[in-house]
């Protein structure tokens, strides 16, 4: 018994979607046998016997329809029915192709078994498009009111986690505040605020483990703040005063803690993310239950080690979660001038990677994309990336004004109509969990606490002078003790000119 | 006979013996009592690499390789050959086309305890991933307050090799001798490049490993100390190759030898010349370069690169800080042409050190005329 193949191609909207129908009935088969038959035969058995979809689209302009006769009888061979991707079937006929227009020619639907995989040739010169019509949907859970949208795909969150991510959520926002004025007020040299984002930072790190290693770019504090960093502790960071285990190495806002599991932060964009697929490889190496979380913005992606990082970690079955904050701007450029494609979301299945784009306003899409994408990373061993749609709404950091180049009235949109932290507030009130006095509570609570953390830090000693030259190497080198002694004997003799805060 | 092997093995540090592993300690005493009547092994530098990888890849399983064709093409320069069949893939990492990312990932690595050895094609090639060694490598221990080392190594050819061209030619020793936070280090012999990297391996700091592609595959004798796997060389001490008292030649990697030759022509002159094989660029041995000028006073730095900033310059600036007074003639600097390698062979060998310039150099500060036109 003969099996017979028809393949329809359709063109639509410069796609190519081709269609195997099988069918062996018999009396079809003796039909196409003939070199000869006639075409309007052919399209009356066609139409009449071949189930018609929207997607067949047998009728219409540019439809191909070629004849396909094989001699193998093992059915195993013949592949899923309207299926993208098919494996040929064995046979070497040649095919007979024609056209609505009647023209005859031959055609052979062969496959090349290139280095690297099977690849079919077609005599269709398609370019693939840049972009597609439709942009790649956007995963949320609540809408701008904090109500559910009727979806089924969420993880479950407990009035524990739910609270805890907005009152982060609140704290973030609000040690932001008086960190930025402290900044303007001259206390401090530098500062660089989350406003807008928290939902990012707090909710992904309330999906992950405290064994989950993090390396961040610079705005997403609030990861520290989750795993239990005091606001004690980020105002000595960015006093850099002797308390702050930064030892006062590093500006403001400039991280770390390694029993968090928190990298400290690297200045320069993007270094984090062929590093977080080193930490990640070493991970895969000790078949550890725990992952690598990377994030970084918009701007980011453009630099070179971005690309080098997703390769590698597809390749090397890295688990690591990339996270990138696609917030509209980078510092004064916004996305339209960083990139053409449709954001980050479809630069992953150019590498390989699976990913998703999410509501970065939606701190319970955020928490549900990034439990299931640890899980995948870790169970399937690979990297995903996540892109969470969000606003900049503050300034880049104290160093920018960006009303010099961005409307006042957008900025006021997206601080109004989509904080993260009023939506999550809305759905914590309605589950009952959430009221007026507790919320004034907070923050009055908060207030006091960063004012005096702030004032604390302030008046703190500086580092001593040791910790100048410590740490440069794991030992001290012989150089630098000279050098340490040297100064010591110069402080000695000048007294006046050595600054009174900083302790010998 | 055992006081003597205790106090060796107490020397290395290794606790008390099984008896098993006391007869393999035996060997190097019976070895160095036999040392005199049979021939000292001679070993290339290639193999000296191979080796010393292979025993620390053994010695511990947190060391890893990876870089541009090190596993299945047994390396660029057939360093790690062997190494990908007895380690697997796992431990001997074959990357795609990125310095940058490769890089980054090894320095992930090794802050989360793993200890990388990153091979660059060349030097110049790691200029794609500067930023990951500079800013990351070198200066995390320091801004993560001790928290977060990077024992990472950083190793490739370096320098002009023959008829390369400028991309390919650049010596990297001023650059990274520069940076605090880096240890910089330049092997010349098959003891240097074996002691050097497992020392470099060994190391809990990022240190930058400098080959030279001409000298891997030249021989030099090797003792049966430094053939034995815990063998290592301390970092930051230079070694007199050759003892003089007219004037001190300071050179590094193939520097070197051209700096022994000469040393052997100026020797017919009835010059006497010390040369000092620097092995580590930074730290740099001060105290050894500084002896030696107080006891020759006249000082010559060779070196292939280029000679705005280079190593010559900040061995000058040392002499003159510490032993200025013992300075009898000014110091001479030889190094490359200031200009970017030409390709021609005729260019080429105009625009780096030949032994010539050591010899005429090492005379200036002799206060020898030596003859005008340079010999081409």
């Amino acid at each position: 018994m003969n099996i017979s193949i028809w393949l329809t191609r359709t063109r639509r909207d410069g796609g190519n979607f081709v269609k195997k129908i099988i069918c062996n009935n018999p009396t079809f088969c003796s039909y196409y046998q003939s070199p000869n038959s006639s075409t309007s035969l052919v399209h009356s058995h066609l139409s009449s016997s071949i189930m018609r979809s929207k997607d067949c689209g047998f009728v219409g302009k540019g439809n191909f329809r070629f004849l396909y006769s094989s001699s193998s009888f093992n059915s195993s061979y013949v592949v899923s029915v309207g299926g993208r991707r098919y494996k040929a079937t064995k046979a070497g006929e040649q095919l007979l192709f024609e056209d609505d227009n009647g023209n005859n020619t031959f055609e052979e639907s062969k496959g090349e078994e290139f280095p690297g995989g099977k690849i079919f040739f077609t005599s269709e010169m398609n370019f693939l498009p840049g972009s597609s019509e439709k942009r790649v949907q956007c995963y949320r859970v609540l809408d701008e009111n904090g109500y559910h949208v009727s979806s089924t795909t969420m993880e479950h969150v407990s009035k524990e986690v739910g609270l805890k991510v907005y009152s982060g959520m609140v704290s973030l926002q609000t040690m932001d505040k008086y960190f930025y004025e402290a900044q303007r007020q001259g206390r401090l040299s530098f500062y660089l605020t989350s406003f807008g984002e928290e939902a990012v930072s707090l909710a992904s790190a309330a999906a992950l483990t405290s064994h989950d290693l993090i390396l961040s770019q610079y705005r997403e504090p609030g990861i520290l703040l989750w795993r239990g960093f005091t606001v004690q502790e980020f105002a000595d960071q960015c006093f850099g005063n002797n308390a702050g285990h930064g030892k006062g190495r590093q500006m403001p806002v400039h991280y770390g803690s390694k029993n968090l599991n928190f990298m400290t932060i690297s200045s320069p964009l993007a270094t984090q993310l062929p590093q977080a697929v080193g930490v990640a490889y070493s991970l895969k190496m000790e078949k550890k239950d725990a992952c690598v979380v990377a994030y970084f913005g918009d701007g980011t992606t453009s630099e070179g080690d971005f690309h080098a990082a997703m390769n590698f970690a597809a390749v090397m079955d890295a688990p690591v979660v990339f996270i990138c904050r696609n917030n509209g701007w980078a510092i004064s450029t916004p996305v339209t001038d960083q990139f053409r494609s449709d954001g980050i979301v479809v630069k992953g299945p150019a590498y390989g990677i699976q990913s998703i784009r999410v509501d970065g306003n939606d701190a319970l899409a955020i928490y549900s994309a990034v439990r299931k994408a640890r899980k995948m990373a870790i169970d399937e061993q690979r990297p995903i990336l996540i892109e969470a749609m969000t606003y900049r709404v503050g300034h880049h950091s104290t160093s920018d004004d960006s009303t010099k180049y961005r409307s006042i009235d957008e900025i006021e949109y997206w601080k109004t109509m989509h904080s993260p932290i009023t939506r999550l507030r809305k759905w914590i009130e309605r589950k009952g969990w959430w009221g007026e006095k507790d919320e004034s509570e907070l923050h009055s609570d908060l207030n006091n606490q960063v004012k005096t953390a702030i004032e604390k830090a302030e008046k703190a000693l500086k580092p001593q002078l040791k910790y100048l030259f410590r740490d440069v190497y794991e030992d001290l080198p012989t150089n630098l003790i000279e050098q340490e002694k040297l100064l010591r004997e110069t402080v000695e003799r000048h007294p006046q000119d050595f600054p009174i805060d900083v302790p010998l | 006979m055992w006081g003597i092997i205790k106090q060796k093995l107490g020397a290395r540090g290794l606790s008390a013996p099984v008896f098993g592993d006391c007869m393999h300690r035996l060997r190097p005493m019976a070895s160095a009592i036999r040392r005199y009547s049979s021939a000292t092994k001679q070993m290339t530098v290639r193999d000296a690499l191979n080796s010393a990888l292979d025993e620390e890849m053994a010695a511990d399983s947190d060391v890893f390789l990876m870089g541009e064709e090190v596993g299945e093409y047994q390396g660029a320069y057939k360093i790690s050959k062997g190494l990908l069949d007895k380690y697997g893939s796992e431990r001997v990492v074959d990357t795609p086309i990125t310095e940058a990312g490769f890089t980054g990932i090894g320095v992930g690595a090794a802050y989360h305890g793993l200890k990388p050895v990153v091979e660059f094609m060349t030097f110049n090639f790691a200029m794609q991933a500067i930023d990951q060694i500079i800013n990351s490598a070198a200066k995390t221990n320091y801004m993560s307050a001790g928290k977060i080392n990077v024992p990472i190594v950083f190793r490739g050819p370096n320098g002009p090799a023959a008829g390369v061209g400028a991309q390919h030619s650049q010596c990297y020793g001023a650059w990274y001798g520069s940076v605090p936070g880096l240890k910089v280090l330049v092997p010349y012999s098959s003891e240097d490049a074996r002691g050097l990297l497992k020392a470099a391996i060994r190391d809990p700091d990022p240190v930058v490993f400098l080959e030279n592609e001409m000298l891997y595959g030249e021989s030099f004798p090797v003792s049966t100390e430094a053939l034995d796997s815990s063998f290592s060389l301390p970092i930051g001490k230079a070694k007199i190759e050759r003892e003089g008292k007219d004037v001190t030649i300071t050179a590094f990697s193939k520097m070197v030898g051209y700096a022994l030759k000469a040393a052997e022509i100026l020797e017919k002159e009835g010059i006497n010349a010390e040369v000092i094989n620097l092995r580590s660029i930074r730290p740099l041995d001060r105290a050894t370069i500084n002896a030696s000028v107080r006891k020759t006073n006249r000082l010559v730095t060779v070196e292939e690169g280029f000679p705005q900033h280079g190593v010559g310059a900040e061995i000058c600036a040392t002499v003159v800080e510490d032993s200025f007074n013992y300075l009898d003639t000014p110091v001479e600097r030889i190094a490359g042409a200031d200009v970017p390698t030409p390709y021609a062979a005729n260019l080429e060998r105009l625009a780096f050190p030949q032994i010539e310039d050591v010899v005429r150099a090492a005379k200036r500060t002799c206060c020898r005329s030596v003859p005008m036109a340079a010999n081409v």
